[in-house]
């Protein structure tokens, strides 16, 4: 962590009604969670105070992901290389616990594969495991996909996870080594405070206040407005997504499986909806569908055409879905920051406030080197 | 009474009853085993939100006993349509 202790943090159990700790973690989703794992780990007690409870928000409302595949060439890539090896290292750690798979992606091209063919390019020059492969290839690693896609190209690095499952393990592990769950406490505000052991941050809660050298922002979508009660401000916006889930079949789709716009649309600096088709199957046998990203602020209304749009684009790669029946339909919002990477580091405006925000899961595993 | 058919045994309902509540009432609790270790599975929500339920009713799978209103004569099966 930008984390150098730079103040004695000893005897400071209870001030008055305070609780203290040497680190708050601001949010219980996937990245508090690995915050919680590597800051116990690191030695520092720690605390986590979530307004709700374990992944109720981004986390909750996520796919899972661990890519590279999605990535270009620079600093997001190169933490996601990091990130996803770390993933299976705290997997191995905390055990066989949250569906965490190392499937591996496959990006499809169904007209000119020139673009995804260089962007494969770019990435390898970057350090990413991946490789075009040919016809047969692709039909025996996905026997059900539509046999007029002839591009593609393999990501072995590619994973999942059940984020909500991967939160709540990895945090349940920290709490076994000491770290503390605060749920049900929204912050209210976070605001210097002098003590004799040097300077501290004072985070008041609807539970009580807690104080601590170190606080780290990890409420995801909802990270501007943390940083904004902390005197701070972050430019985070939500970025509305659907999944699609389906009844639980057998193994039928193998790999994560994506249209290569995808890519582009994640990179996408557009307001208005955009689709492309990512599939895949989990270990419970469900298959979700998507991926739809709009900023049309808070709004969760379910919207029927987008669901129509996914499941007609998603059908045409995998033809079998049209026979197949859904479940449900969720949505819910990613953080979407204006030049598309997470924002991790100190916030000099509060000097020790570190801000550890995720695009995805993936970034979780960003934390750890932020907690070095 | 009116009865549908469930593994060989005729299940009687009353007008209006689930396929779910007519097996409930007949004792019968499990209705399929679940893909990942076998256990058995039953209706849990019963509101047609968790699909723990679900059935084969004429052949067609994935239909939940919790929701779906009895019908005279109708065959209700053990869905295996979603073990691997």
């Amino acid at each position: 962590m930008v984390m150098t202790p730079a103040h004695s943090i000893t005897s400071l159990n209870s001030e008055g009604s305070q609780k203290s700790a040497d680190v708050i973690v601001i949010g219980a989703g996937i990245v508090g969670a690995m915050c919680a794992y590597f800051s116990i780990k690191a030695g520092l007690r720690t605390l986590v105070i979530d307004r709700s409870t374990v992944a109720s928000g981004t986390t909750g409302a996520g796919e899972g992901n661990i890519m590279v595949s999605d990535k270009s060439p620079g600093p997001e890539l190169e933490l996601a290389l990091i990130s996803r090896d770390l993933w299976f290292e705290v997997g191995n750690d905390v055990g066989d616990s949250f569906e965490l798979v190392a499937k591996g992606g496959i990006a499809i091209a169904r007209h000119d594969p020139t673009s995804l063919f260089d962007f494969a390019k770019s990435q390898r020059e970057a350090g990413v495991d991946c490789r075009v492969i040919d016809r047969s290839e692709l039909y025996e690693r996905e026997p059900f996909i539509n046999r007029s896609i002839e591009h593609a190209v393999y990501y072995p690095q590619d994973g999942q996870c059940q984020p909500m499952l991967a939160a709540a393990n990895i945090l349940r592990h920290a709490r076994t080594a000491g770290a503390q769950l605060i749920p049900h406490s929204d912050v209210l505000r976070i605001e210097k405070s002098k003590s004799s052991t040097g300077s501290l941050l004072k985070v008041h809660t609807t539970s009580g206040e807690y104080v601590a050298p170190y606080v780290i922002n990890a409420s995801g979508t909802w990270a501007g407005e943390i940083a904004e009660r902390a005197g701070s401000s972050l430019p985070i916006m939500p970025r509305k997504g659907f999944i699609l889930v389906t009844a639980p079949l057998p193994p039928k789709i193998f790999h994560k499986v994506y249209d290569s716009d995808y890519v582009d649309n994640v990179a996408s600096s557009e307001a208005d909806l955009q689709t492309s088709t990512v599939v895949e199957g989990t270990k419970s046998g469900t298959i979700l569908i998507g991926a739809s990203r709009q900023r049309v602020g808070y709004n969760k209304n379910i919207d029927v055409s987008v669901i129509k749009k996914l499941a007609q684009q998603a059908t045409s790669l995998y033809p079998f879905l049209a026979d197949t029946q859904l479940l449900r339909v969720y949505n819910g919002f990613r953080p979407y920051s204006p030049d598309h990477l997470p924002v991790i580091g100190e916030d000099f405006h509060v000097q020790v406030c570190i801000t550890a925000l995720a695009m995805k899961v993936q970034a979780s595993g960003y934390l750890q080197p932020v907690a070095n | 009474m009116k009865t549908f058919q469930f593994q060989n045994k005729s299940i009687p309902f009353n007008e209006g009853d689930s396929v779910g509540a007519a097996l409930l009432r007949a004792g019968i609790k499990s209705l399929r085993k679940s893909r990942i270790n076998g256990e058995p599975r039953a209706m849990m929500c019963g509101i047609g939100q968790c699909f723990d339920c679900v059935v084969t009713i004429d052949g067609k799978p994935l239909q939940r006993a919790c929701i779906t209103p009895a019908r005279d004569g109708a065959q209700v099966g053990i869905d295996e349509s979603s073990a691997s």
